[in-house]
């Protein structure tokens, strides 16, 4: 073969490499500036379980009648949510007064950049602009990498599922919100220990409540500047840590695995470049090898 | 060198040999633990859970097996891209590997996968900030490309041989044509591939390494570094040619074949320099992250990090740069077997040992059934490569007919 033939060859090769696409995946996702959250203030809940029952109902998820969460006995092991509880809530021994545990309700905490999403191989997560992070059953194809990736450990699988299993997680009830409801833990809640709003006015809120009361509140709203923001924001009377809470900084959750994978493949120019010059290496040690 | 080489099928040797036997009881045992997680979940046989969502299947099927496949791509750089002659009597046993291995890494993927009906989803639904994405396109196209690059061989065998059963003889002179044709289109367009196959290689390497970044805290220090990928691709090139050895020996023992040591011994010699810049990137990292003060502490991480880097780096490193090594089919045996181990290990180490989920009530322990299913597609690998290799031309034996080489060049790999 002459030069001009592997060129053409190799030119051909290369732009079968790129892909028509990603040009745009640089336009930053706009996140609405009011989008909603939901202010948690530990301090407040009474482990009442109500929004556990709620949340099932409103998910359709099998669920015992609601006298039976009266039943403090589930306090004497930390739960987590899973699949078939989107959210628990867990009891801790608080130091300031034995007689009045700490309940603190989990659930996802729906990121504003979210690991889950970075992470999904096929985009099967979506990150609305509103807050809510949610799952699309019609695309998932069940690889758990956002188990691995999520920095709470939030998404749960159905692993006793043969068929269509799903990844379960607190979807901030997006559908009740397009109807104009709040989410079904909001709105049951019988001693506002949840605040629904938009994130922006909740952060005021709670920065209000730990000024009022700086006895009651540790100086820390949590979820306010953690994996760069989450929609869901705790307020608590002591350390966070102390609450299973995981330590986590303010860098966004996926980290720096997107600055690896987005200058590995900056416009494909490096594996071109890499293409191109191993087939010009190939070319010349031919080329001398054809001398001999 | 007394003799040229030639790939010869081995159609002389028997088939089943105590050693088969077992490895087909293996793959039965696998077969029967399949079927429990395709009818009743994957919870019904792994320990797997919504803590540690990956287990062995992805640490080892997946992981480790795209890392041994990694002769594939080494081998193919040295001896197409650089164009050392000399390589080729292990470029096709090294190609047949990479080709088996990865098609098992896909199997691997597929059992894992809680709706391995949607494996095709990926090519039409992108997410390009998803390094999974990026390895799961890159091994897609990659077991494409390998399947390409073996079609001559396939050619080789059978071109003006096609002979099918009397039913279906009126199809010998299609295929036989067909056979022509793509020996002829390829013959051409092969160094296409092969570069691309080893673009595609330094791609996903890498990016394996890239998976587990995102896990952030939940990754121990010790291997929870920004240059993982780095080191993932540094450890695949690392154990190419260990693993071509390691193979080599085994195949070559298996059959009552004299061993190729003066080719793997060149080999093997090139096998210490890249060890060593593994292991100085991975001991600067340690201290310019400052994680050495975590071996400070007793754990099973901090044992597994010794373990990974004394037995699986520095000990083969050592035996790599020993000329009593180099040239003793057994020691030489034995380091590429501490290489192959060691990148195992590390793989395993990055995916399950170094991965602590802030809630776990437990560690991760593979149950019976995955350690069978993983067993048992090692065990049905080695035994489609024993059929493939006594049924086409790919190892290489000394032909006494032989006065030529360009007879068996490579097709492609030169004009």
């Amino acid at each position: 073969m002459d030069r001009r033939n592997f060129l053409k060859a190799a030119a051909i090769a290369c732009t079968a490499a790129i892909p028509a696409k990603d040009l745009k995946a640089n336009e930053k996702f706009k996140i609405d500036e009011d989008r909603v959250g939901v202010l948690v203030d530990t301090t407040i809940c009474i482990g009442c379980r109500n929004c556990e029952w709620a949340c099932k109902k409103a998910h359709n998820l099998s669920t015992e009648p609601l006298e039976k969460y009266s039943n403090r006995e589930v306090f004497e092991n930390k739960r987590r949510p899973n699949n078939k509880a989107l959210t628990v809530v867990n009891q801790f021994y608080n130091p300031k007064n034995s007689q009045l545990p700490i309940d603190v309700k989990v659930q996802c905490m729906h990121c504003d950049e979210p690991a889950c999403v970075s992470a999904c191989i096929v985009h099967a997560i979506t990150k609305h602009k509103e807050g809510p992070v949610t799952w699309d059953s019609t695309m998932c194809i069940g690889c758990r990498y956002c188990m691995v990736a999520c920095p709470f450990q939030i998404p749960a699988f159905e692993y006793d599922k043969a068929l269509q299993p799903k990844i379960m997680k607190c979807d901030f009830c997006i559908d009740r919100q397009k109807e104009g409801k709040l989410p079904a833990c909001v709105e049951i809640c019988p001693t506002e220990t949840l605040t629904f709003g938009k994130r922006k006015d909740l952060i005021e809120i709670a920065r209000d409540r730990i000024k009022r009361k700086p006895n009651r509140y540790s100086n820390h709203i949590l979820g306010e500047h953690e994996v760069g923001g989450t929609s869901w924001l705790y307020l608590a009377g002591q350390d966070f840590s102390k609450l299973d809470f995981p330590k986590l900084g303010s860098d966004p959750a996926p980290g720096v695995t997107e600055s690896i994978q987005h200058g590995i493949f900056a416009y494909f120019i490096p594996p071109i470049a890499l293409y191109a010059l191993l087939g010009g290496i190939m070319w010349i040690n031919k080329n001398k090898s054809g001398e001999e | 060198m007394d003799f040229l080489m030639k790939p010869t099928l081995l159609k002389d040797k028997k088939f089943f040999t105590p050693g088969v036997i077992i490895l087909i009881l293996l793959a039965i045992n696998a077969i029967v633990f399949l079927a429990f997680r395709f009818f009743s979940g994957l919870g019904s046989m792994t320990n797997l859970n919504n803590q540690n969502p990956w287990g062995i299947w992805i640490a080892i099927d997946v992981a480790s097996g795209v890392a041994l496949a990694a002769g594939g791509f080494t081998s193919a750089a040295l001896g197409h891209i650089i164009h050392k002659n000399e390589y080729e009597v292990i470029l096709r046993p090294a190609l047949l590997t990479a080709m088996l291995g990865y098609t098992f890494v896909a199997l691997g993927v597929f059992i894992d996968l809680g709706r391995y009906y949607y494996i095709w989803h990926p090519l039409v639904m992108w997410n390009g900030s998803s390094p999974l994405f990026e390895v799961g396109i890159c091994v897609i196209i990659y077991v494409t490309v390998l399947y390409i690059e073996f079609i001559p061989i396939v050619c080789e065998r059978f071109i003006g041989k096609v002979k099918l059963i009397a039913s279906l003889s009126f199809l010998n002179k299609p295929i036989d044509s067909l056979l022509r044709f793509l020996d002829r289109s390829l013959s051409k367009t092969m160094f296409i591939f092969i570069i691309a196959g080893v673009v595609l290689s330094t791609l996903h390497q890498s990016s394996l390494g890239t998976l587990m970044v995102i896990a952030g805290p939940k990754m121990h220090p010790l291997w929870q570094t920004p240059i993982l990928p780095l080191l993932f691709l540094l450890s695949a090139i690392g154990v190419g040619f260990p693993m071509i050895i390691f193979e080599s020996l085994i195949a070559s023992r298996s059959f009552g074949l004299k061993a190729e040591m003066h080719v793997l011994s060149k080999l093997g010699r090139m096998v210490g320099p890249i060890l060593g810049i593994y292991l100085a990137f991975k001991i600067g990292d340690m201290f310019i992250r400052g994680t050495f003060v975590y071996l400070t502490e007793i754990n099973t991480q901090s044992i597994m990090f010794v373990i990974e880097m004394l037995v699986g780096v520095i000990v083969p490193l050592r035996m790599f740069f020993s000329e009593k090594v180099l040239n003793s089919k057994l020691l030489l045996f034995f380091a590429s077997t501490l290489t192959v181990i060691g990148v195992m290990l590390n793989r395993i180490n990055t995916f399950l040992v170094a991965y602590s989920p802030p809630y776990a009530l437990k560690s991760y322990f593979p149950s019976v059934g995955e350690i069978s299913v993983t067993v048992g597609f090692i065990a049905i690998l080695v035994l489609i490569y024993r059929v493939i290799v006594m049924n086409l031309p790919v190892i290489s034996l000394p032909d006494k007919k032989l006065v030529h080489k360009t007879k068996y060049e490579i097709i492609g790999g030169s004009k």
